[in-house]
């Protein structure tokens, strides 16, 4: 049966929504700059113009897109009242639209819950794979003005354009568009929660999650593997401190911007006294006021950096779960292998009667007697069952485990140069908003000094 | 200094205001008219005889002061080229004796008037200095608006006094002073003022105080005598309203510069811990280390225009406007002491009322105290004006200065994000080029 397969096809969404670059692994960047100065058009041009040089591994295109969100109340698992937020995705196949028509796209209707489904499905199903990360499930580092509630609109909508940036990437990689449940869980509203569990994969879940908090030493770890995990740790930490710190900025940075506010009041009423200095009083007040508002945009547009930094942050947990992954898979082999290697001196020792290492049995039959031929033979005979089953078992391990090394090999690389493609977009888009704000900044000050000087 | 004729106006340096014998003084020559005056209005030159705002001035009774007046405003408003006397504060040094530490500061005089006798002048005061000047113009001029000193008590103990900026922002403000002093069309011919630009020895000349009684009404005290003000003119009452009113608006305005100074601070010390995250991120990062690290140059430049800013609203801002708070403070009481010698001449003259007293060429009791009244009324009414004019400009040049030094904030900014783009960029254009 041929394999669907999903492409990307960025949206400049309804709320001015910046993707940083994605690609398929091995194939040209889709060149999406993070330029405030690029229209919407432009945007389309650029992207339009890349999609046709895209690879040709990918056999079905489709339009994604997470369009909307809305409010409904329900009951839930313990038949309580609740309220919770869906969100609709919509697809559409990319030819139509190339061919001139225009047909309403597919759509169905997700709750954040299903996309936490399908995300742990594909963990557990692609575990040398770095999956893209969800937008979080709350709010946080939050600064002060900026609400923390679920339900607010604009966590609404933050979390809508993170839900579309989540289905795109996965809809992007070479490995991941091609999986079956994702492609269900974009075209089936109903049954697809069921068919995802019919996959067994909540065991191989529970049994990850075991494993992931699971504390063992490996004796011969991977250098390559530890230093990637150090990285991770490296780059959780300082994103999640950048976060923090970011927030706080933002705070005061809102205070000293609303406190110039009070300037136009005051201006105003002084400027009720004057005869002359009256106007330029009055007019200079109100560039002040300007100025004082000015921050909720400013505060806003710093929020999409924000999320593209937390989508690092949460990334960088998954680059870790890859690392551990191979360290158990490392791990196990090593057990698997002195298993054997126990296994295989025991039955040296049966055969040829020394007991070369100290054992309970040893003593036990020395106190209390040998076997009999007969009792050794059975035991021999189990012994080289398990022998070639341990051997079969490791074989399999280590090919397993070549080919987990090699997988994830690539996808560490193709997970790298995105990363440092993205994180850099970000920093030159937080650059130009930087600049935007000190015109703007500039603007305000030289308007006020030319009503200051008619003073 | 004589009872004479005046002569020319002060224009090209001549005594004649010296030459009028003040009109609160006990002498009892009236201001006659000169002669000379006629001849000298248009010797000002081609420029109209008018005030600034197009009214023409009123010649035509001389004996008015507050045409003399009207005129020696006239001046002030013309370009330095008709000032002659140049007063400078600057070189502030310091001076640790076994008594005491203290700060002196260099007064540099300028001048071509005969009231001095040397063109220049060099001498070193220290705040004590500044500050008896000040009660003494006070004292010998009370029917004028003595510009303000800066405080004499460090604020809040927090700052050091012996600190640059601190030492600083004093000194302005010194010079501030002494140069509206010199700019006022009486108080610059002051006596006091003159010895304390040119004397060497101010001490000696100090402790001389009574022996130095001057015909500049010295000995006209006004006593607070609870008489009781009938009717205070419209315009003085205007005065009196718009000063309270402004006194509060300036107190606001105080408060919330000292509010946005706070918030910055406190953007800032969170700023200085932000850049550094992203050097430490850096560290551990291949491509992203140099964008990182231009990052966080970035934040430290802009930091570091921060400081800037918030250190010269601090020195430069706040400081004015203290100062103008502590000027309306005395001027108030000015205004105070006018209405005392109103109230006084109303009880007078009713009292008179009651008494029959030959009309003699000799002022009587009452009639002086209405030459006080109309005088003080003058030349309030005159320093009043020169005062708005002098305060308009203040606070234009004040706040333009607050918008140049945001302005300046934020083209430091700027530049600092415009210069990193290009190094962001650079490596990402290099990578689609080798691909």
């Amino acid at each position: 049966m041929e394999q669907p397969s999903l492409v990307v096809r960025l949206r400049v969404s309804k709320k001015k929504l910046k993707i940083g670059r994605m690609a398929d692994s091995n194939s040209e960047e889709i060149a999406v700059i993070g330029n405030t100065d690029l229209t919407a058009a432009e945007l389309e041009n650029n992207k339009n113009n890349t999609m046709a040089e895209a690879g040709t591994t990918l056999l079905r295109r489709m339009d994604i897109s997470v369009a909307e969100a809305e409010k409904r109340t329900g009951k839930n698992a313990v038949n309580m009242q609740e309220t919770y937020t869906v969100y609709l995705i919509e697809t559409r196949p990319i030819d139509a639209v190339t061919e001139g028509q225009n047909p309403a796209p597919d759509s169905l209707w997700r709750r954040y819950s299903e996309f936490e489904l399908l995300r742990n499905y594909l963990l557990v199903t692609y575990p040398f794979i770095v999956v893209p990360p969800l937008p979080e499930k709350r709010a946080e580092f939050v600064w002060h003005k900026l609400s923390a509630d679920n339900m607010d609109p604009d966590f609404v909508e933050r979390r809508r354009t993170g839900l579309e940036n989540f289905l795109l990437r996965v809809a992007s990689h070479s490995v991941l568009s091609n999986d079956k449940m994702f492609y269900h869980f974009l075209t089936e509203e109903n049954g697809w929660k069921e068919v995802v569990f019919e996959t067994g994969f909540q065991a191989k879940a529970d049994s990850r999650l075991k494993a992931l908090n699971a504390t063992f030493r490996v004796k011969n770890p991977d250098k390559r593997f530890t230093e990637l995990k150090h990285y991770s740790d490296e780059l959780q930490s300082v994103t999640s401190q950048l976060l923090r710190v970011r927030a706080r900025v933002a705070d005061r940075l809102y205070g000293v911007y609303k406190v110039h506010g009070n300037y136009g009041r005051v201006f105003s009423e002084w400027s009720a006294i004057e005869k002359d200095m009256g106007d330029g009083l009055q007019s200079a007040g109100h560039h002040m006021d300007a100025y004082a508002a000015s921050v909720d945009d400013i505060l806003e547009e710093e929020e999409h950096y924000a999320d593209q930094l937390k989508e690092y942050l949460f990334y960088a947990e998954a680059l870790r779960a890859v690392c551990r992954k191979h360290e158990l898979m490392q791990y196990e082999l090593e057990t698997a292998a002195q298993d054997l290697t126990s296994k295989k001196q025991q039955r040296e020792e049966l055969v040829t009667g020394t007991v070369r290492t100290f054992s309970l049995k040893g003593m036990t039959s020395k106190l209390f007697g040998q076997e009999t031929p007969e009792q050794r033979e059975v035991k021999l005979q189990v012994l080289e069952e398990q022998i070639t089953q341990g051997e079969e078992l490791i074989k399999d391990q280590n090919t397993e485990c070549n080919e987990y090394v090699k997988n994830a090999w690539l996808d560490i690389e193709r997970f790298k140069e995105q990363k440092d493609r993205d994180l850099k977009e970000a920093l030159i888009s937080y650059a130009v908003m930087q600049i935007s704000v000190c015109k703007k900044g500039i603007q305000v000050w030289t308007n006020a000094k030319e009503c200051f000087s008619k003073m | 200094m004589s009872a004479g004729t005046p002569k020319s106006l002060p224009s090209s340096g001549q005594k004649s205001i010296q030459d009028i014998s003040h009109p609160l003084s006990a002498e009892d020559s009236v201001l006659t008219p000169s002669p000379d005056i006629g001849n000298t209005t248009s010797s000002i030159g081609e420029k109209d005889l008018s005030l600034p705002n197009g009214t023409p001035v009123d010649t035509s009774s001389p004996g008015s002061s507050s045409s003399l007046l009207n005129r020696l405003q006239l001046d002030d408003d013309l370009d330095g080229e008709t000032r002659d006397l140049f007063v400078t504060v600057d070189d502030p040094k310091k001076h640790v004796s076994t008594m005491e530490t203290y700060i002196t500061y260099r007064v540099s005089t300028k001048t071509t008037r005969t009231e001095f006798d040397l063109p220049e002048y060099s001498a070193r005061r220290r705040y004590q200095d500044f500050d008896w000047l000040r009660n003494k113009l006070e004292e010998s001029q009370p029917t004028h608006l003595i510009p303000p000193l800066p405080e004499k008590f460090v604020m809040k103990g927090v700052v050091d006094r012996f600190s640059e900026e601190f030492v600083e922002t004093r000194r302005k403000a010194l010079d501030k002073f002494l140069k509206r002093v010199a700019d006022h069309p009486v108080l610059s011919f002051n006596e006091h003022f003159n010895v304390f630009l040119s004397a060497k020895d101010l001490n000696a000349y100090k402790r001389q105080g009574l022996a130095l009684l001057t015909k500049m009404g010295e000995s006209v005290k006004y006593v607070t005598g609870g008489y009781k003000l009938r009717g205070r003119p419209v315009e003085f009452a205007a005065m009196g309203e718009y000063l309270d009113v402004f006194t509060q608006k300036l107190g606001t305005i105080d408060r919330i510069a000292q509010r946005i100074i706070k918030e910055q601070s406190e953007y800032l010390v969170e700023l200085r811990e932000y850049g550094p995250v992203y050097s430490g991120w850096a560290s551990s990062e291949g491509e992203l280390q140099e964008p990182l690290e231009g990052v966080s140059g970035c934040v430290a430049n802009c930091s570091s225009a921060l400081e800037e800013l918030t250190e010269d609203m601090s020195e430069d801002f706040l400081p004015v406007l203290r100062e103008y708070v502590l000027y309306i403070e005395s001027m108030k009481s000015v205004l105070k002491k006018r209405d005392q010698v109103q109230a006084e001449y109303e009880a007078k003259l009713e009292a008179t009322a009651f008494r029959k007293e030959e009309r003699t060429a000799v002022p009587t009791d009452v009639e002086k105290c209405q030459d006080r009244v109309e005088c003080f009324n003058a030349d309030l009414k005159a320093d009043w004006d020169r005062w708005q004019n002098n305060k308009r400009q203040d606070f234009r040049q004040l706040l333009t200065g607050m918008a140049d030094k945001n302005t300046q904030y934020y083209e430091k900014c700027l530049a600092a994000w415009e210069s990193i783009i290009p190094l962001l960029q650079e490596k990402q254009d290099a990578k689609t080029d080798t691909n």
